[in-house]
């Protein structure tokens, strides 16, 4: 659809305008009334009113985690599905929302953990493993790492921890009850510390990808012909492995697993912009934002009072878009 | 494991199944044999032709064969309907639960639990209606699959994305009905979606049996066409195969055995990915041999994963589900390590 550098970057624009529209959205509605003049004088003429009170402490934090999370979920499956040539492959598929919940539900049932705070350490520590185990595994072997190994090795890891996880669970009720809210994944109610925490590595690791995309480029063409033009195509995997493990594992570890982001919004951004991964990384980071800060708005309204995880709105929103889009178009 | 690697069974696939299906008859065996009142396997056999203790016959007849033929027929299901899938699609990881047939069974499931209980959380009807809804909810979701990857015939990777597309949202509306029901339910329902045979019976073996084998049969007797179809679209209609017609027919019968298995087991999950991968490492790429290879190996997962569900931590039950995928992945995992040659997939 955006065929020319030049509507590419306006897109990349008006990307961002729409972000900033829905974070403020996310601000203004929702239970408790409140008005765009209110969210205004919230942060420029701040009092201690509830409203205020809400729109800082609530829907702030709410706001920025779902944003950054949903462009970390995005970029990460975008290079995900680029190194191992998978177009079905996706952080969770990988291992690493597997391995996060495993490492969570181990330190509820063996250690006791209750805070957030520790929930985000054991599953940041939790992702890193399974998909650093996935990497191990698959680059051992004649033939080194094939992308179909990746997907593999990434696809039996993933079954290997859920299903541990599963079994403490099923073993331990009370656990499943403490558990359940932040197996289901959800941007709201977390304090923003855990963001603050997770920023420099969510940063860090957007930028730095951002700034290899060609590489991934590369890689697309085959790994044969990768490694005939002098690239060296280990690296290029392990590089940039690393930074999809740090957004993938720190979007876990700040909001609980989240799925489907990383599948559908790649496909969605590659069918509007093509195959250029300078572009796909940066639209998928603004996509991936948009989707959560959306489903996140949506999540409010659907039961309320009661509130949806904000997984199951992802899921309801981008579904019938995306299968109107694998419709129209094959080999998205 | 090393006969694996000295002797080609890609040659020899006969001798590879006789093999697997050889442990599959010593397991079933073994785990006829173990639990709380232990059998030795003369006893077994005296007691299954009708003679022996009255109380032995009881105990095995009653309840540990439904159980181990359910394991065996579930297990042989989701690994034919799991080779079938990765063949039509050509994708490593095309698996009956990620284009959302279990998915739809969970989802009908928790509609049951949900629809058909009181305040006091006891069902309003027969739980024997269960398996019906599963399998409704398994068979509906699959032609909604099909119906929205259908345009000018089903190309195989519309059909995987739009598959995960339909499980995602059979998920997170599964969740939502979780959410808004009692915690009591919740539990049932994580143990219905892990996928457990706690309690199976003869009438619904009688019931999976002969649905299981005849969809394996005609997944065999569609051997070549399933060979033709895995070289790929153009050349299959190229030497005169009826491509959609033949993949549409497939996919049912993946579709069928999916169904089945998880009416009557729930979700249990990874037996359809990892079984046919296991075989097409051990035996080849070509169908009739693969295909059996992973009923072997499916009936092999699910058996040990209800034994050990069964014997490990009793009194208490930890659902097969859970074993399926901590027997299966370490040991796939062993053979991607130690692959030598090209391993097709």
């Amino acid at each position: 659809m955006l065929h020319t550098n030049t509507t590419r970057g306006w897109g990349i624009a008006i990307g961002i305008i729409s972000i900033l529209f829905l974070m403020g959205s996310s601000l203004v509605y929702g239970y408790t009334n409140t008005t765009w003049t209110d969210a205004y004088l919230t942060f420029f003429h701040p009092t201690t009113s509830n409203v205020h009170l809400i729109i800082r402490d609530v829907r702030l934090p709410r706001a920025l985690i779902a944003a950054f999370i949903g462009a970390c979920l995005g970029v990460s499956g975008a290079i995900l599905q680029s190194i191992t040539r998978n177009p079905l492959s996706s952080p969770s598929i990988l291992g690493v929302n597997a391995g996060a919940s495993f490492f969570v539900v181990v330190g509820v049932v063996f250690l006791s953990v209750q805070s957030l705070q520790s929930y985000m350490w054991l599953s940041f520590a939790g992702a890193s493993f399974a998909f650093i185990l996935v990497f191990i595994l698959s680059s051992t072997g004649r033939e080194g790492l094939t992308p179909l190994k990746l997907t593999l090795a990434g696809a039996a890891i993933t079954a290997l921890f859920s299903s541990f996880t599963q079994g403490l669970l099923v073993l331990n009720e009370t656990a499943l009850d403490q558990v359940l809210f932040w197996l289901a994944g959800s941007v709201a109610n977390r304090p923003l510390d855990l963001l603050v925490t997770a920023l420099p590595y969510m940063v860090v690791a957007l930028l730095l990808s951002f700034i290899r995309a060609k590489e991934l480029n590369v890689l697309s063409i085959g790994d044969d012909v990768a490694v005939g033009l002098g690239q060296r195509t280990v690296w290029i995997k392990f590089f940039f492995g690393a930074c999809a493990v740090v957004l993938a594992g720190s979007a876990v570890a700040v909001a609980g697993p989240i799925g489907f982001v990383g599948i559908i919004i790649p496909h969605l951004i590659r069918s509007l912009v093509g195959l250029d991964h300078r572009w796909i990384l940066p639209y998928s980071a603004l996509g991936g934002a948009a989707l959560v800060l959306l489903a996140d708005i949506g999540s409010r309204y659907v039961l309320m009072p009661q509130e949806l995880p904000v997984g199951v709105m992802t899921a309801l929103i981008g579904v019938p878009f995306f299968i109107f889009v694998a419709r129209r178009k094959l080999g998205i | 494991m090393k006969i694996f690697n000295r002797f080609d069974f890609t040659r020899h696939p006969f001798i590879a199944t006789a093999i697997v299906f050889l442990a599959v008859a010593s397991v079933m065996l073994l785990s006829a044999g173990s639990g709380e009142f232990p059998l030795s396997p003369t006893k077994i056999v005296t007691a299954l032709f009708g003679y022996g203790d009255e109380f032995d016959r009881t105990i095995l007849v009653d309840f540990r064969l439904p159980r181990i033929m359910m394991a065996l027929f579930v297990g042989m299901a989701l690994a034919v309907s799991g080779a079938i899938l990765q063949g039509i699609t050509k994708n490593p990881l095309a698996s009956p639960d990620l284009i959302g047939v279990t998915a739809g069974a969970s989802f009908a499931v928790v509609l049951f639990l949900t629809l058909f209980s009181d305040e006091n959380n006891s069902l309003t009807v027969s739980i024997q209606w269960l398996p019906l809804f599963a399998f409704l909810g398994a068979t509906l979701t699959a032609l909604i699959v099909f119906t929205l990857s259908w345009k000018n015939g089903i190309a195989p990777f519309r059909l995987l994305l739009i598959g995960i597309a339909v499980a995602a949202f059979m998920q997170a509306g599964t969740t939502v009905w979780i959410l808004m029901g009692p915690i009591y339910q919740a539990s049932q329902a994580t143990i219905w979606t892990t996928g457990s045979i706690y309690g199976a019976n003869w009438s619904q073996v009688y019931v999976i049996m002969p649905w299981a084998l005849l969809l394996i049969v005609i997944s065999l007797l569609m051997r070549r066409q399933m060979n033709i179809l895995e070289l790929g679209d153009d050349i299959a209609t190229g030497v005169g195969s009826r491509v959609q017609r033949n993949r549409l027919l497939l996919l049912l019968v993946s579709t069928g055995l999916t169904g089945v298995a998880v009416a009557f087991a729930g979700g249990i999950g990874f037996v359809g990915l990892l079984a046919p991968h296991i075989a097409r490492r051990i035996v080849g790429p070509k169908f009739q041999s693969m295909v059996l290879f992973s009923a072997g190996i499916g009936a092999l997962l699910v058996l040990i994963a209800d034994w050990i569900a069964r014997v490990a931590f009793a009194p208490v039950e930890v659902p097969a589900g859970v074993w399926t995928a901590a027997v299966g992945a370490p040991y796939f995992i062993f053979l991607l390590m130690t692959e030598r040659k090209k391993g097709g997939s």
